[in-house]
């Protein structure tokens, strides 16, 4: 028999505080008013004070509402059953299936043992040449798009998810504007992909607490998955709502801020979601990929500068490419030496002479004469810019390795990109047969 | 047993009732259900005491249990440390897997030393000596090493051995021998020890000024920027400008005996890179695994916050101790950031006065007292021993004037600043010649130190005005100590990781190919056109770069060193 109490005794923000006995912390509760139903979880406990953040926000509820604890923590169903499916931020079906109740995990649960952990050595491939080629996605790696808001990060995100090698696709969408989670719905449908996918979505009209929870939830459920050996990509957008949903909450507790209003432990905070990314010894793997929208550009500001300590690598998308400079997959050397034999030769010549062609640029800016060298690298820049960089282009790493020797070969004479003979000679359009 | 009761939960602190004494820092246990959570007492008020949970909080209640201990966070001190991985309170990972499988199961604490190893033990001691906390009563081979089993340290005043044991094998909690206080009261002594790791070990003669430098192997720390043995130094850096990976190149090259790796707060993903390939590398000095001289504290990101701010000590704990055995010791902490940001999130628990950036006003004292606990120690017997303290900063926003940096800098003896700008240009490692500073001697002639710190400032003033004036607005003679310095800068500054030879550079190879560089620094080349002179310096370096993957003293090093010196001879004749 669950006792209900009626003691609500304070309401500030989205936490209200009722006296209660016997209360665990985290605990989940259902706080029942006039506008129905709804949970929330405890995050303090003072002496006989319970401080509950309600999921669907506090307005409308009374003093005088009643609040029944449930004596668990925040659990969520897992398995066959949720595939295809679309839930919101507290699990509830936005899609107009059944609710569901089966193998329910606990959220949020304990960190891996790092001695349990391998190292990741399986290349996610994703028809990108500018991930593929230069900055290979990895199984278990977790990884950021840096970008700003109107970049077409959201785009970029469905476009690897549909194409990734992957068992399962988990979105978890926070603060999405209602159009976007249609954009995903829609492409998921489209490209058959949906049957393979669990949505988590909450838009930016729906309750602030809600998106604190699409995180964890997602990332229980694909640990879950994971366990039993499935390989799974878990994308998370935009991670910025989140951590600005941890600072209203975090002001709401009245907890002291360190910088620019968000709370002191907030690198601990992202840390634990995204450390889920891993990949099990003798089972399967869980993939991150998260949006990061920088407020201003500025990537020193608190949420891309935590990410970026958190994270191996990032992605910059600028102006709808992905920047060859600054962009970086910290776990690229685990697999990028088992491709072909020439990737890292294309990845390190290319980009160097894309170096050099930004400086051309610049001295062209600068209205300095061209040399017969500069005029080459301008050639070459263009068509790097146009075949490589569009995120238009989606070919297969092989491909796009041969479409780096024959813009190459464009551009330049052999000893101009000083790749190393025997590799020319494998390689170099037309020194060979076929 | 001292008991409380939970009053106040919120996230990883617990208030505690209490109405017997409770002692600052004491360890106390959460009774939960059937699980005992282990936690420190961090301030008490009135009957009130605030204790961090090195746990997850989830599920505790209010009235719930709690049994003080009366014991300080303490470690296991004994043989068997050596290639183990431990957790931020000394948990042995690979038995907490094999216990538990994939996950962390709170409430599991495990034995950091084996109590069934067996341990061949030779005695030093004789009835009748006297002795003192720190004195060796014999030893047992651990790895490569002597093993010392000395009188614990927390034993105060003289004794005299009343028996030792033959040698034989011994478990770590068997007695090895028996000690008389001063009071007639005899003890036994075993294989292995506690200490409270909040408290550095004193058991020595004194404290040395450290001057021996520790070599890492790194040209660019070793000959410009150099650490000492007993020394302090710090890397802070942005994020993806390569802390990690130099902390990794200097665990594996770097002349010590033993190296304490403590990952606090990092990925996971890299410290399973050095479990995984450390067993695997031998490490040229001795022969062995360079696991064998390895103990890693791993409290990574999204392990309990709680025991980050305690594996910091755990690890220097363990440091301290293998130094009492006359042994060199590196500790290499990544990243200290971690450990102040578990600081302030306790701080911000406890509702403190915040300082800046929120962290607490005591920050600096604490990173002070934790730098001060590494030194180099003449021991009773007059040995010596050392801890060196390797420390990396991650500055919020790659932004140095940030309070942990600086309260960093204050108390370090190196400093080795990495730059977003040379790691965007490649240039490994990207610690910056023209910010990093070390206030102990190289083996380097000075004089020809100095040379090269001038030529690189002179470098970078010159690189900066062509910027606005153009290759065409700068002097030859301008022109030439920029390439000068740049080529110093690739030839010698730069380290190629993924060389198999280029990597690690000894000491005697890196005092040769210095001065070698700075005869070519001092040489007047008497150039003609700038163009002549980029040549000149390109046809250098690409010889020097085939120089610097030969091994020592080989053919191919003998044969390269005298084509640039052709090339030299050439160059001057006809200049």
């Amino acid at each position: 028999m669950q006792k209900y109490y009626s003691n609500i005794t304070q309401i500030v923000g989205d936490v209200i505080t009722v006296e209660a006995e016997n209360v665990g912390n985290m605990e989940l509760a259902q706080v029942i008013t006039r506008r129905g139903t709804s949970l929330a979880q405890v995050i303090r406990l003072d002496g006989r004070k319970v401080f509950l953040q309600v999921f669907s926000g506090s307005r409308g509820i009374s003093t005088g509402d009643k609040v029944r604890f449930l004596g668990h923590p925040m659990r969520i169903p897992t398995g066959e059953l949720l595939l295809g499916r679309i839930f919101n931020g507290s699990g509830s079906p936005l899609d107009g299936g059944p609710a569901l109740d089966e193998n329910l995990v606990e959220v949020g649960g304990p960190p891996v043992n790092p001695v349990k952990r391998i190292i990741p050595e399986k290349m996610i491939r994703t028809g990108i040449p500018m991930i593929d080629i230069f900055n290979s996605l990895v199984e278990s790696q977790k990884l950021p798009v840096f970008s700003i808001a109107g970049e077409p990060y959201n785009e970029l995100l469905a476009r690897i998810a549909i194409q990734a090698e992957v068992d399962i696709i988990i979105l978890g969408g926070m603060g999405l504007k209602y159009d976007d989670y249609l954009f995903f719905k829609e492409t998921l449908e489209e490209q058959g992909a949906l049957s393979r996918s669990i949505v988590f979505m909450h838009t930016a009209a729906d309750p602030i607490v809600e998106c604190l929870l699409v995180p964890d939830i997602s990332l229980a459920v694909a640990e879950n998955f994971a366990l039993a050996g499935e390989r799974v990509l878990v994308l998370l957008t935009d991670m910025s709502n989140f951590c600005d949903a941890l600072k209203v909450i975090s002001i709401t507790m009245e907890q002291i801020p360190s910088n620019r209003g968000y709370p002191g432990d907030l690198y601990s905070q992202l840390a634990s979601r995204y450390e889920k990314a891993v990949d099990f010894d003798a089972a399967g793997s869980i993939t991150i990929l998260a949006a990061t929208t920088m407020p201003g550009d500025d990537v020193t500001h608190p949420i891309p500068d935590n990410t970026g300590y958190i994270t191996e690598g990032q992605f910059y998308l600028k102006n709808g490419v992905i920047e060859p400079f600054g962009s970086l997959s910290r776990l690229k050397q685990q697999v990028n030496g088992k491709t072909r034999e020439d990737h890292r030769t294309i990845m390190d010549t290319m980009i160097q002479l894309f170096a050099e062609y930004r400086e051309t640029l610049e001295k062209q800016a600068m209205g300095f004469e061209m040399s017969a060298w500069d005029r080459k690298l301008l050639k070459y820049g263009n068509l790097f810019e146009k075949k490589m960089m569009s995120l238009e282009v989606n070919i297969p790493l092989e491909k796009a390795l041969d479409l780096g020797w024959e813009i190459l070969h464009e551009c330049f004479s052999p000893e101009e990109t000083g790749i190393k003979r025997s590799m020319i000679e494998a390689y170099w359009p037309g020194t060979h047969e076929g | 047993m001292r008991k409380g009761r939970i009053t106040r939960i919120s996230g990883n602190m617990v208030t505690v009732s209490f109405d017997s004494p409770v002692m600052q820092n004491e360890v106390a246990y959460i009774q939960h259900r059937n699980e005992r959570l282990k936690s420190e007492i961090i301030r008490v008020r009135g009957t009130l005491a605030e204790m961090q949970v090195y746990e997850d909080t989830r599920g505790l209640k209010v009235g719930e249990e709690v049994e003080f201990t009366g014991d300080l966070l303490s470690v296991e001190l004994g043989p068997g440390m050596l290639g183990q991985i431990f957790d931020g309170l000394q948990n042995p990972l690979p038995d907490l897997a094999a216990q538990c499988g994939y996950f962390l199961k709170r409430g599991i604490y495990m034995e950091a030393l084996s109590g069934s190893d067996e341990w061949e033990f030779t005695p030093i001691a004789k009835a009748g000596d006297r002795v003192r906390a720190g004195d060796k009563i014999g030893f047992v081979k651990e790895k490569m090493f002597r093993h010392y089993c000395m009188v614990p340290f927390s034993w105060e005043g003289f004794f005299e051995v009343v028996s030792v044991e033959k040698p034989g094998k011994f478990t770590k909690n068997q007695a090895i021998a028996h000690l008389k206080d001063e009071k007639g009261n005899v003890r036994p002594v075993s294989l292995c020890q506690r200490w409270p790791v909040k408290i550095p070990i004193r058991a020595y003669k004194e404290k040395l000024k450290p001057t021996e430098p520790l070599v890492t192997k790194m040209r660019l720390i070793d000959s410009l920027f150099p650490v000492a043995r007993g020394g302090t130094y710090c890397i802070p850096g942005p994020f993806g400008a390569g802390k990690t990976v130099l902390q990794q190149l200097i665990s594996k090259h770097a002349d010590a005996d033993v190296v304490v790796i403590a990952a606090c707060g990092e990925r996971a993903g890299e410290v399973v890179e050095t479990i995984k390939t450390f067993p695997t590398l031998v490490d040229p000095r001795t022969g062995h695994p360079l696991s064998d001289r390895t103990v890693i504290i791993c409290n990574t990101s999204s392990m309990p916050v709680a025991a980050r701010e305690s594996s910091v000590y755990t690890a220097v704990t363990i440091a301290e101790y293998y130094r009492q055995m006359g042994l060199h010791v590196l500790l290499l902490a990544d990243s200290t950031s971690r450990w102040a940001q578990a600081m302030r999130e306790m701080s911000g628990r406890l509702e403190e006065i915040p300082g800046e950036e929120a962290f607490p006003a005591y920050l600096e004292s604490h990173i002070a007292s934790f730098y001060e606990r590494a030194g180099l120690v003449s021991l009773y017997d007059g040995t010596l021993g050392s801890v060196t303290i390797g420390g990396a900063v991650s500055p919020a926003g790659g932004n140095f004037e940030e309070p942990v940096t600086q309260a960093t800098l204050k108390v370090v003896g190196a400093f080795h600043g990495l730059s977003r700008n040379r790691s965007d240009a490649r240039r490994y490692p990207a610690i910056d010649p023209l910010i990093s500073w070390s206030k102990y001697r190289s083996f380097i002639d000075q004089a020809q130190k100095e040379r090269g710190q001038w030529l690189l400032r002179k470098g970078n003033d010159v690189a900066q005005m062509m910027k606005v004036v153009g290759e065409e607005g700068t002097s030859l003679a301008d022109y030439s100590d920029y390439l000068k310095s740049e080529f110093f800068d690739f030839v010698y500054l730069q380290q190629n990781a993924f060389d198999p030879v280029d990597e690690a550079t000894p000491k005697e190879r890196q005092a040769y190919v210095f001065s070698f560089i700075d005869r070519i620094i001092q040489s007047d080349f008497s150039f003609t056109s700038k163009d002549e002179a980029l040549h000149f310096f390109q046809q250098l370096r690409q010889l020097f770069r085939g120089w610097n993957s030969s091994p020592w003293q080989s053919e191919e090093f003998e044969r390269t060193e005298a084509e640039i010196r052709a090339l030299l001879a050439e160059r001057i004749k006809a200049g």
